[in-house]
């Protein structure tokens, strides 16, 4: 029997195949990022005694019950609606007691009076809420102060906020546009571990 | 006399590229494993909620972990909600030693940007998650990042 020649394979392109496989690793695992929300816990209180006298009015009370449920402001809540609620009660109304009070305060970069508003979301959950529907609500929260954020954004530079240039824009509408939700220690209505 | 055939064309001499795809394999199988080792194994299930809103996590390095929920091992841990930091489980009263050390391990300019991100089950009860938050709070760690996973529009 002749001997046949085994026909060789051509592995030239071998190495191009394997760094296809070494960027799509490179790529993907780039990519698998962590994602959330941003808050800073308030500083330790010292004085425990010590409270805050703050007017009714400018506080928007948000509560969660161990059932999951909202109320807000002593009213049953909706989660499609609280972000625009926020947005409500966030934006400055002056002359109208419904909303928080106004002051005005000096920003030298815009070299002008703004009126600022006074009002704080105040955000109580129960030991028993689940954590899916607390991260609902901050996330509704967040949305609230994106949209107050890029409102003041489009209204100085014409441009909403994420697609602002610069540290100083940024830094300036984050002061525009303070983050205030403050948080209550949780309760323990519904016997919840 | 032509006996012996001399070739006056030089071919120049090609690279033998043979061993390429080898070494481009061993860089593959390099990336492939430390990607999955620089996780901590799990002894908590974690599902994270989703949230639209999200910021990204920016310096991976200056980021630590804390893991919140039902031990992966319900026939020897039970079901209750644990704390897992880095491998081990953990009580809340442990919390304060973790982040000590975990501002010891960072150079002294960054500590004051190191962020604990909470990886917590949705399935979890807020009671557990307060008192980690509470335990952060008197150890002045206060920048917090509530992980979840990316939807771009919630479904309710």
């Amino acid at each position: 029997m002749a001997k046949r020649a085994v026909p060789e394979i051509n592995a030239g392109s071998m190495a191009d195949i394997a760094f296809l496989l070494l960027i799509f690793f490179l790529v993907t695992t780039t990519m698998n990022t962590d994602f959330g929300i941003t808050r800073i816990l308030p500083p330790p209180v010292k004085n425990k005694n010590a409270t805050v006298d703050v007017k009714d009015r400018n506080v928007m009370k948000i509560l969660i019950n161990s059932h999951d449920l909202l109320l807000v402001n002593g009213k049953p809540g909706n989660l499609n609606t609280l972000a625009q609620d926020v947005v409500k009660f966030m934006t400055p109304h002056p002359n109208d007691s419904r909303y928080p009070e106004v002051k005005e305060e000096y920003f030298p970069q815009l070299g002008k009076k703004v009126m600022m508003t006074k009002g704080i979301v105040s955000l109580k959950n129960d030991r028993g809420t689940s954590y899916k529907m607390y991260i609902e609500v901050q996330n509704e929260l967040a949305k609230a102060f994106d949209i107050l954020k890029n409102q003041e954004s489009i209204k100085y530079f014409g441009l909403p906020y994420k697609d602002l240039v610069g540290k100083k824009k940024k830094a300036l509408i984050n002061k525009l546009v303070p983050i205030r939700i403050s948080e209550a220690e949780p309760e323990n209505v519904g016997g919840g571990k | 006399m032509a006996k012996f055939k001399t070739s006056k064309k030089e071919e120049s001499q090609s690279i033998n590229t043979a061993s390429l795809p080898d070494i481009i394999f061993m860089l593959l199988f390099f990336f492939m494993v430390t990607v999955h080792m620089r996780e901590s194994t799990m002894l908590v299930k974690v599902t994270l909620p989703e949230a639209s809103e999200v910021q990204k996590l920016e310096k991976k390095s200056l980021v630590s972990y804390i893991y919140i929920g039902e031990p992966v091992n319900t026939a020897k841990y039970g079901d209750n909600p644990r704390i897992q930091l880095n491998d081990a489980f953990a009580t809340v009263a442990d919390i304060p030693q973790f982040v000590a050390r975990e501002r010891q391990a960072r150079p002294e300019a960054e500590r004051s940007m190191l962020t604990f991100a909470l990886k917590v089950d949705q399935n979890t009860k807020m009671g557990v998650v307060s008192d980690v938050k509470q335990e952060l709070r008197k150890s002045n760690a206060l920048k917090i990042n509530y992980s979840t996973r990316k939807v771009t529009h919630t479904n309710y």
